[in-house]
């Protein structure tokens, strides 16, 4: 009994000790992996950048260099291990480089905008795989400084001269009494009528502005408009209010029909609350807009302006009350919603040419006269680059972009 | 002077912008930030005008009882809560698990977005109307709504399978919106661009002043 009971007792021992055995055999393993001993380390840098070239940053106003550089070989290629790429600026060739940026395995530019103009810098990159870095040769020196003209909007300015001498030139023949053709836009024409049509049945007319500011150009053509609307409503005795979403604007339609009540020879129905401030958010305004809508049931509504995707809330809101509608903005994905909603809408460029049309003032009629100057140059612009296309000549397009 | 001094400030403002844009050189690359700043700064002053203007108009309402004067109620609380719980709150008043956080996003933030939401009928009704073959223009936007929409849902590529590629809804869908449709947008941008030149240069001018109030 006894010798079995030892047998026993050393079959435990010798198996406690070959789990110890087993266990040291395995942590020593895991320990020689850690120390790297079995999977070898990367000791091989990517190659280096080359062409490391700095210039001062063109068409701006200063402050700011431009770093370019051809990518490591291994970049994309090669061993394909880079990681990316470490800016260091100097003030001397061999000068002491500091780290001021870093970007993306692919990358080939860097925008360094903490430079003082008139200064000179180099500059280095550093490419790294994560591990090992690889350094470049320095650029040659580069100083930043302002340029007097931005020569990528070359295009732009002889555009907008051409322009403007056209605008001036008809301005001139109209004031000296020449006739000038303007073809009839249905909406304004129709201004008359829905006022009318708000005096006969005795109901009211809302104007909306747009939601935009007053550096809007939208809603300086909207405000425009207004004081147009204004005189004949004031003229016709009809009540006409102007809910706001904008503290300013809400002050310029103040001004604008103050003085369109003056011109109508009524100042006395003039009255400040007629224009009054509901809130600056989109849809808070909205909301309020139709609530207005749907409780007075005006007989005509006037949406002049820039808006946004409340514009078909708006819109479908007046339809529903049945009052005549009359749109106008230059927000090219409202458009449609206003010509689906409302009875006429000044589509684009019309709600800029509202005011002339409305005022018959031969000085703004000859200004519509020059943006078809505007128009024939677009349209000669077209045709050619079209054929030019056609026939397989690419380099026309750069002339249309602008910096 | 009350036309002219508006008038000159205006040109000054436009010209010098206008050569900001096209000189980067100091100090005109200054002044374009300079000005968007007094813009602000004029702009926040005018905020107090809008508040003032709407505590006005709606305590006057409450006051005579005007129709929908309840309305006015809400208003009015709704602004005074929203103004003391945000001076309670201090500096961080919009940070997470603040009670005008919770305000935002509990009461503001739902409304808001039941409003966008209703747009969903709104297009609806509207292409209702709009759809309907009175005529040869709104036939044709009939059609190229049909397929267009069509073309956009996985029903229009399942019905077509069938047909060779580049005939299936989603292309003739893709086409309309790359060609006809662009060449449209684009025709209207180019005459806004216009328009918008015009307009500037009118109200440089001086030309068009009926935005500063009269004739």
């Amino acid at each position: 009994m006894k010798s079995s009971k030892s047998k026993s007792l050393k079959e435990k021992l010798s198996l406690i000790v070959l789990i110890l055995l087993f266990n040291f055999i395995l942590l020593f393993s895991i320990a020689i992996a850690q120390e790297e001993l079995i999977v070898p380390k990367d000791t091989i840098p990517p190659a280096s950048p080359t062409n490391v070239g700095a210039f001062d940053t063109p068409n701006d106003r200063g402050r700011s260099i431009t770093i370019t550089w051809e990518k490591s070989k291994d970049d994309g290629t090669g061993a394909n291990d880079v990681k990316g790429y470490e800016i260091l600026r100097a003030t001397e060739a061999d000068g002491e480089y500091e780290l001021i940026g870093s970007s993306a395995s692919g990358a080939q530019k860097f925008t360094d905008n903490n430079v003082t103009d008139g200064k000179e810098y180099f500059y280095k990159i550093n490419v790294t795989d994560g591990i090992n870095y690889s350094l470049s040769f320095p650029s040659l020196p580069a100083m930043s400084k302002a340029q007097w003209f931005n020569l990528s909007r070359l295009n732009i300015f002889v555009f907008v001269v051409v322009l403007s001498f056209a605008i001036l030139y008809f301005i001139n023949r109209a004031k000296a009494g020449k006739k000038l053709y303007i073809r009839k836009i249905a909406g304004l024409e129709a201004v008359d009528d829905a006022v009318g049509r708000a005096t006969e049945m005795g109901r009211k007319i809302f104007y909306i502005p747009g939601i935009s500011d007053m550096d809007n150009m939208q809603t300086i053509a909207g405000v425009t408009i207004l004081g147009r609307v204004a005189k004949v409503a004031a003229e016709y005795e009809a009540r006409l209010e102007v809910p706001v979403s904008r503290s300013m604007v809400m002050v310029t339609c103040r001004e604008v029909m103050k003085g369109a009540y003056t011109d109508a020879g009524r100042p006395d129905a003039f009255n400040e609350d007629l224009v009054y401030y509901l809130t600056d958010d989109q849809f808070g305004y909205a909301a309020a807009v139709d609530g207005l809508f749907v409780r007075e049931k005006p007989a005509a509504i006037f949406l002049q302006g820039q808006f946004y995707a409340e514009s078909l809330i708006l819109a479908e809101t007046g339809n529903s009350v049945g009052a005549i509608q009359i749109a106008g903005t230059a927000a090219p994905a409202q458009i449609p919603f206003f010509i689906a909603a409302c009875d006429y809408t000044l589509i684009g460029e019309e709600l800029f040419a509202a005011s002339a049309y409305l005022s018959k003032d031969p000085k703004l009629l000859g200004s519509l006269k020059g943006q078809d100057v505007g128009k024939f140059i677009f349209l000669a612009a077209i045709v050619i680059g079209a054929i030019l296309l056609s026939l397989g000549v690419y380099d026309i397009s750069p002339l249309f972009s602008a910096g | 002077m009350r036309r002219e001094v508006p008038l000159t400030i205006t040109a000054i403002v436009g010209f010098t912008l206008i050569i900001a844009y096209f000189v980067p050189h100091a100090p005109f690359s200054d002044v374009r930030d300079l000005f968007s700043d007094w813009f602000m700064v004029i702009a926040a002053f005018a905020i107090y005008l809008g508040i003032l203007n709407l505590l006005k108009i709606n305590v006057d309402k409450v006051y005579k009882k005007r129709p929908g004067w309840g309305f006015s109620i809400v208003t009015i609380l709704g602004f005074f809560l929203f103004v003391y719980i945000g001076i309670r709150e201090g500096r961080d008043f919009g940070e997470f698990g603040t009670r005008y956080y919770w305000l935002y996003d509990r009461i503001y933030y739902p409304l808001m977005a039941a409003m966008f939401a209703i747009l969903a009928f709104f297009i609806a009704s509207a292409s209702y109307r709009a759809f309907r073959a009175r005529n040869l223009e709104a036939t044709i936007l009939l059609l190229a709504a049909f397929f267009v929409m069509l073309g956009r849902v996985p029903i229009g590529y399942y019905l077509t399978t069938w047909l060779p590629e580049g005939w299936r809804m989603g292309n003739i869908a893709d086409w309309i919106m790359d060609f006809p449709q662009t060449a449209g947008q684009r025709a209207v941008m180019i005459g806004i661009a216009l328009g918008i030149v015009s307009t500037s240069l009118r109200v440089i001018l001086g030309i068009e002043r009926a935005f500063l109030g009269g004739e």
